[in-house]
């Protein structure tokens, strides 16, 4: 059984944030669950996918945010629990949906979870999604921790339900990548069926109805106030003079920092897990007899310009401080050292904690960024594009996208030239190619194609662009763990009741006239094939099409037979200046290659010149 | 009790990840408060994976620049290059193996000496402790049982408020049974490396 459907309450168990949350959807009796993968939320769908081959959970891998948002909205409005589990950029794309979905609201309750990416550990930005419940107008939860989370879980659901309408829980990534003690609790029974009411004048957003579904969104939020002022989820602590607001992780580093600095007996703690709306008469009276408050929070001052105003409103003029200069700053994720250094300064108390080393005379340390891995069918392809472009003596630009590939922007392949956001690469080539003047070759993920690509490429043959777009289809969603998407084939991974969609028919089927499909770990003939697509004038695509290694051996499938550097290598070191593959290592100043590694691609070997690159067993036997 | 803080340091496909969730589960047999942060977005893309563990009371679920009291690298430059995590007293374990960037092969930097890693370590803390993990984890039987030599090592300082029998209970659960006789001795050769480094 998996160990999210345990049933035993009172039982604890160390457990990953996101895991934590999605026990906490669980026992909150979630019934459908969709996703779009993206990290730092991925494990939270991961454990539902998981979970959903062992009962009647019903969970999708959808083809992108907007459609995870659009299928479990309509599940709520049929009574029943659902989630839609996303990162914080995946909700710029269900933003439409979210927005007047708002204004719908739901039967059932519903779960937007939200998981930011401070400081970017692996996120193209570090937006501060706190906004979109201001901007929806919908309620907002924060944990503070594992623990939090997973019992906030339970009470967002019946929030919704009480408010009629999504809630949006945030998550940052030191939530959903910690691991804490939780305590299981009951799990509810799920109803996996729903009941659809027809109410075209409360459900089809005509201007008409919408006029009137705008009033009642205010009427919730005045409703929603109501409960975050009286909401255990927002909490004072401690006594004092000195007021300290916060919400999320920061709530951690303050608690730390009160106790480090011994000043936790002269600081009130207002921490925030209702984040919106804010409790503006909590917030007032929390203020009202304070000296001077600090604002805590990562990203942008969100609490801190609610606490400015509702100070204003209330006649409060204390200093009230959070993003400056000399405090904190919007960049970034906050820490323990720097709310404790920042604490200690704003209110003027020594910070007696050890230094840190000072590292600022250490050696120079070689980078290690992360690299496609040894055997990486993207690395094939892209060395195949530039042989093929160079040979052709043509000027490029190299739009790409989000996924492994995108880890092609490293030399020594440097196939990267501009990205944005997930499918950009498919508008952006229409862009670049009817002004630059170059050859433009853009590059796209599979899962990404059907996440985001596909309406840029009818845009593309629509406006009779000319440029070339290489599908790297891996077979999987590589990057996030691999998830499957629509090209995927289910019965791989065993399991039945699931279509399969074509790239290559939806290419076709846009009116791509010139499609190639390639194997890219056939070198030569590779280029051929992608010289002409080069050449041709107009939208080509090309389709390159080799399994992931890393999926493929979770699949069990056979592995290549690794090669070895012979003796008639000249030490060139082609392979290495053009490929760096993983695999290759300098020993005593000649290239070798690590047998563990190699996944016998063979793509060194085709491009060595002295052919000195060899099975390794052939040359062992000799 | 008092808060210790480790951090562990390790390039992807080391072990990381496992030796960390073996400590917290020991942790946990042994009721000490828990918390743990990983950041892994890329671990299987060669990477450099980190995690960090509080033991003890506290809020924090990450470490700052010099609140480590340990900090355990499971490749040389990877320790080096989180040293800041470290204050004056902290305890520093490191392999001695290196795995070589693919930035030094392809002539971007150069690899660190590390004889001189090593002083500079010894210099900025209060002990280090350096070994070739990897040596041993082969001679144990697995290479990449690296992290449990390491581990091993750990455990036998006796800096974490945790048992050695609970450690062995945690990997009992963690690890597949056959892998366990393989780990246990790549283990206790990192408890023997600590043993000789005291001695």
């Amino acid at each position: 059984m998996h160990k999210l459907l345990i049933d035993r309450p009172g039982e604890k168990m160390l457990l990953l944030g996101n895991e934590a949350i999605a026990r906490g959807a669980i026992e909150a009796g979630v019934a459908f669950a969709s996703t779009y993968p993206g990290t730092p939320s991925s494990e939270i769908s991961l454990q539902f996918f998981q979970i959903s081959r062992e009962c009647d959970l019903h969970f999708e891998y959808c083809t992108n945010e907007k459609v995870a948002v659009e299928v479990a909205a309509a599940a709520a409005a049929c009574g029943v629990r659902s989630m839609a589990v996303m990162k914080h950029v995946g909700l710029n794309v269900a933003a439409d949906a979210v927005m007047t979905l708002a204004y719908v609201g739901v039967k059932g309750g519903m779960v937007i979870l939200t998981a930011d990416d401070p400081a970017m550990f692996s996120s193209q930005n570090e937006q501060d999604n706190r906004y979109y419940a201001k901007l929806s107008g919908l309620p907002m939860l924060e944990p503070s921790s594992v623990e939090e989370a997973h019992r906030m879980l339970p009470y967002a659901f019946e929030l919704s339900e009480e408010l009629a309408e999504p809630v949006l829980l945030r998550t940052t990534t030191r939530i959903n990548h910690s691991s804490g003690v939780i305590t299981l609790g009951e799990i509810r029974p799920r109803a996996t069926r729903g009941r659809f009411v027809r109410d075209p004048l409360n459900l089809v957003t005509v201007p008409a109805v919408s006029r009137r579904l705008h009033v009642k969104l205010l009427e919730n939020f005045a409703r929603a106030q109501a409960l975050s002022e009286g909401s255990p989820w927002n909490f004072i602590e401690g006594e004092g003079p000195w007021a300290v607001l916060c919400s999320g992780v920061s709530y951690n580093y303050v608690k730390d920092a009160l106790d480090e600095l011994g000043i936790a007996d002269r600081v009130r703690i207002l921490r925030l897990g209702f984040s919106h709306p804010l409790p503006a008469r909590r917030i007032q009276e929390f203020l009202r007899g304070s000296e001077k408050a600090l604002v805590v929070e990562e990203g942008e001052p969100y609490l801190e310009e609610a606490a400015k105003t509702h100070a204003q409103e209330a006649g409060l003029t204390l200093p009230i401080r959070g993003k400056a200069p000399d405090l904190f700053s919007r960049l970034y994720e906050l820490d323990p050292s720097t709310v404790r250094r920042v604490t200690a300064r704003y209110f003027g108390v020594p910070d007696r904690s050890r230094p840190a080393v000072d590292v600022s005379d250490l050696p120079a340390i070689p980078q290690r960024p992360p690299t496609l891995c040894a055997g990486c069918s993207h690395r094939a392809t892209f060395y195949e594009v530039r042989q093929a472009a160079e040979e052709l003596g043509l000027e490029t630009v190299y739009p790409t996208d989000i996924g492994c590939y995108t880890l092609g922007l490293l030399p020594p392949l440097s196939m990267a030239d501009y990205l944005i956001c997930m499918g950009s690469s498919t508008g952006t080539a229409g862009g670049f190619s009817q002004v630059s003047g170059r050859k433009v070759v853009s590059f796209i993920g599979d899962s990404t194609f059907f996440h985001a690509g596909i309406p840029g490429l009818i845009n593309a043959v629509f406006n009779n662009h000319n440029f070339t777009l290489v599908i790297l289809d891996n077979g999987t969603t590589a990057m996030t763990g691999h998830q499957p998407h629509p090209g995927v084939d289910m019965k791989q991974l065993k399991l039945e009741n699931y279509g399969r969609v074509s790239i290559e028919s939806v290419v076709r089927g846009i009116g791509v006239s010139h499609v190639t499909v390639i194997k890219p770990y056939r070198v030569k003939k590779s280029i051929e094939q992608i010289k002409e697509a080069l050449s041709f004038p107009g939208v080509s695509v090309v389709i390159s099409q080799e399994l992931c290694v890393l999926y493929a051996k979770s699949l069990k499938l056979p592995r290549g037979k690794p090669f070895r550097v012979g003796e008639k290598c000249k030490n060139h070191r082609v392979c290495m200046t053009r490929l760096a593959c993983p695999a290759f290592y300098i020993w005593n100043e000649r290239i070798h290659i690590d047998a563990n590694l190699c996944t016998g691609c063979s793509l060194c070997a085709q491009i060595c010149p002295e052919h000195a690159i060899v099975p390794a067993r052939e040359t062992a036997e000799k | 009790m008092k808060t210790t803080r480790l951090v562990i340091v390790a390039v992807g496909g080391q072990g990381n990840l496992l030796a960390s969730s073996i400590l917290a589960e020991a942790a946990l047999i042994d009721r000490v408060p828990i918390r743990m942060s990983e950041i892994h977005g890329m671990a299987q893309r060669g990477g450099v994976v980190e995690s960090a563990l509080i033991f003890g009371p506290g809020h924090s679920t990450i470490i700052a620049d010099g609140e480590a009291d340990l900090l355990v690298g499971f490749e040389p430059a990877e320790t080096l290059r989180a040293l800041g995590k470290c204050h004056r007293e902290s305890t520093v374990i490191t392999n001695l193996a290196p795995l070589m960037p693919f930035t030094v092969n392809i002539g971007q930097g150069v690899y660190p000496d590390l004889k001189r890693l090593q002083e500079i370590i010894r210099a900025k803390t209060a002990r280090l402790i350096a070994f070739n993990a990897t040596a041993l984890a082969r001679d144990a039987g697995n290479v990449l049982a690296v992290n449990m030599v390491l581990l091993g090592c750990l455990v036998e300082t006796g800096l974490l408020p945790i048992q050695a029998a609970s450690v062995h209970t945690a990997m009992e659960k963690k690890i597949k049974p056959d892998l366990l006789e393989v780990n246990r001795r790549a283990f206790q050769a990192g408890a023997a490396a600590a043993r000789e480094n005291a001695a």
